[in-house]
């Protein structure tokens, strides 16, 4: 998908009339087409060509890029950092933002620093605990939770206040996000726990792994009689997806890691294979053939934790862009190139 | 106590019912809190207040109650400290990504409210909490702000 007025790498596209961003992500999804996100997982460097490095692998097959804030509860580079190294050359970019290390004046300030870096979507979530992670001594902070945030980033976007009422000279132009767990109780809830999401500002969705399709299906045709999916405040569901490595990692993840929901006959076709790799790979291609055939699924969003370098061949062998390349540096212009892509090591043809 | 407060969210009707009648009851002694003041009346009620809701809700004395809109199940107990509905974590059983040993605030708070009449306020967006408030009276606060938003109408009509 090629926009008439594409700017120069590292520079916004205008906001088109209904729109709120100047972002690739909102005009794809606006646009009708079946919309692709993955996650870069941030280095534990302050290794500027590493974090290039990890988006290249992306390359012509992803909308946009989540920099993950601390997932986990892990210490990783932050994502306004990552996001801030991206949009530099010229990536759309997600920005998480948890609201487990900070206060509400962090948060605000970061959102006007990530916006003025050329962030243009923000995912916001409570986050995992940090009993979770590798400092369980931290304190969890949580001033907000994501549905405050959400509402008050709207609130900085549309109103240009701060929560204190204060006035925004230039609000932050963003795309507004959260995510939700269709898997996990209380299972009634969900799809009214999404509307509240949506009256809180919520424009799109990024889901949990989803390896139970029949809920997900369920899931979205509550979503859809409530009268999330239409009109101008309607909401863009993208499914969370990836590729599992072993019948063992499943097992662990659905013990260990909160709210991932793995049936067992998932396990079972994994333990099953003679390549349970490969299996886990072809799974995940099912499910996104599956689940891209949901009414008002809106896209993927491919989560493949060290896996990264699968989300190609996912891509390609399930054909779910229709054969739109996604803009990415280098692609209309060789000369663009991030300077971290494979690509880039060979000479410019003139 | 953990016991009591699963029970009360049982009984989430019943306590529904209770404060509708206690409500007006406090809001009509407004005089008489004017009388001692509400600043030294602040002491005593917030005394009786931490007692009476710490042995029913495990009340945390945020200062600023939302347990009718939370199926009587109070949301400080969430240690995400969460005022607008259930993380993506929850257990396939029903307990907290946190604590595995506590069932989800907020799992409990649905069905609290699905046994309330006015259960369906938990879809309402809830403010973020006001830290200032913490470890004030909440009853006191809501009786003061609702006896002066019924008098303001009545003065403007009087004056008119």
């Amino acid at each position: 998908m090629k926009f008439d007025d594409e700017p120069v790498p590292g520079y916004s596209l205008p906001i088109l009339p209904g729109h709120v961003s100047p972002g690739r992500l909102e005009r794809v999804l606006r646009a009708g087409k079946f919309a692709i996100t993955s996650e870069i997982d941030p280095p534990d460097s302050a290794d500027p060509a590493e974090v290039l490095k990890r988006a290249a692998i992306f390359d012509g097959y992803v909308d946009a890029i989540n920099a993950t804030d601390g997932s986990g509860a892990h210490c990783h580079m932050s994502s306004v950092g990552v996001c801030s190294l991206l949009t530099r050359v010229g990536y759309a970019t997600i920005l998480q933002m948890s609201c487990r290390d900070r206060n509400r004046i962090a948060m605000q300030g970061e959102i006007l620093g990530a916006a003025a870096m050329g962030a243009c979507n923000l995912l916001c979530l409570t986050g995992d605990g940090v009993q979770a992670g590798d400092h369980p001594q931290a304190k969890p902070v949580f001033d907000l939770d994501s549905m405050s945030l959400l509402e008050i980033a709207r609130g900085m976007r549309d109103d240009c206040r701060f929560q204190s009422g204060r006035r925004i000279d230039l609000p932050p132009r963003i795309f507004l996000g959260a995510a939700e767990n269709p898997f996990v109780p209380p299972m009634a809830w969900r799809p009214h726990r999404l509307a509240k999401k949506v009256a809180a500002g919520a424009q799109f969705i990024q889901t949990q792994y989803c390896f139970d399709v029949p809920r997900l299906r369920d899931f979205m045709l509550k979503v859809n009689d409530l009268g999330l999916l239409e009109g101008p405040g309607r909401v863009f569901v993208l499914a969370g997806l990836g590729p599992l490595a072993s019948a063992r990692s499943a097992r662990w993840i659905r013990d260990n890691v909160p709210g991932v929901h793995i049936p067992d006959a998932v396990v079972e076709r994994l333990e099953g294979a003679r390549n349970q790799k490969e299996e886990g790979k072809r799974l995940c291609m099912d499910l996104l053939n599956e689940v891209r055939e949901i009414p008002g699924i809106s896209g993927a969003h491919i989560m493949a934790y060290r896996q990264e370098h699968t989300v190609a061949e996912i891509i390609e062998t399930t054909g779910v862009l229709e054969g739109r390349v996604p803009w990415y540096p280098g692609r209309d212009n060789p000369a663009e190139r991030n300077p971290e892509s494979p690509e880039a090591l060979e000479p410019v043809q003139e | 106590m953990y016991k009591v407060r699963r029970w009360v969210v049982r009984h989430a009707r019943g306590f529904e019912r209770l404060y509708r009648v206690f409500e007006p009851l406090l809001v009509k002694l407004h005089p008489v809190w004017q009388r001692i003041g509400y600043g030294r009346a602040e002491v005593p009620v917030r005394a009786v207040e931490n007692v009476v809701k710490g042995v029913l809700f495990d009340c945390r004395m945020c200062g600023q109650c939302v347990l009718s809109s939370t199926g009587m199940s109070c949301p400080m107990n969430c240690p995400k400290n969460l005022r607008n509905g259930p993380c993506g974590g929850v257990r396939p059983n029903g307990h907290c990504e946190v604590e595995p040993e506590m069932r989800c605030v907020w799992v409990d708070a649905w069905e609290g409210s699905r046994r309330m009449q006015y259960g369906d306020r938990i879809q309402v967006v809830q403010e973020p909490v006001d830290y200032r408030l913490q470890g004030t009276s909440s009853w006191l606060r809501v009786v003061r702000e609702r006896a002066e938003a019924s008098r303001q109408p009545a003065e403007q009509g009087a004056a008119r």
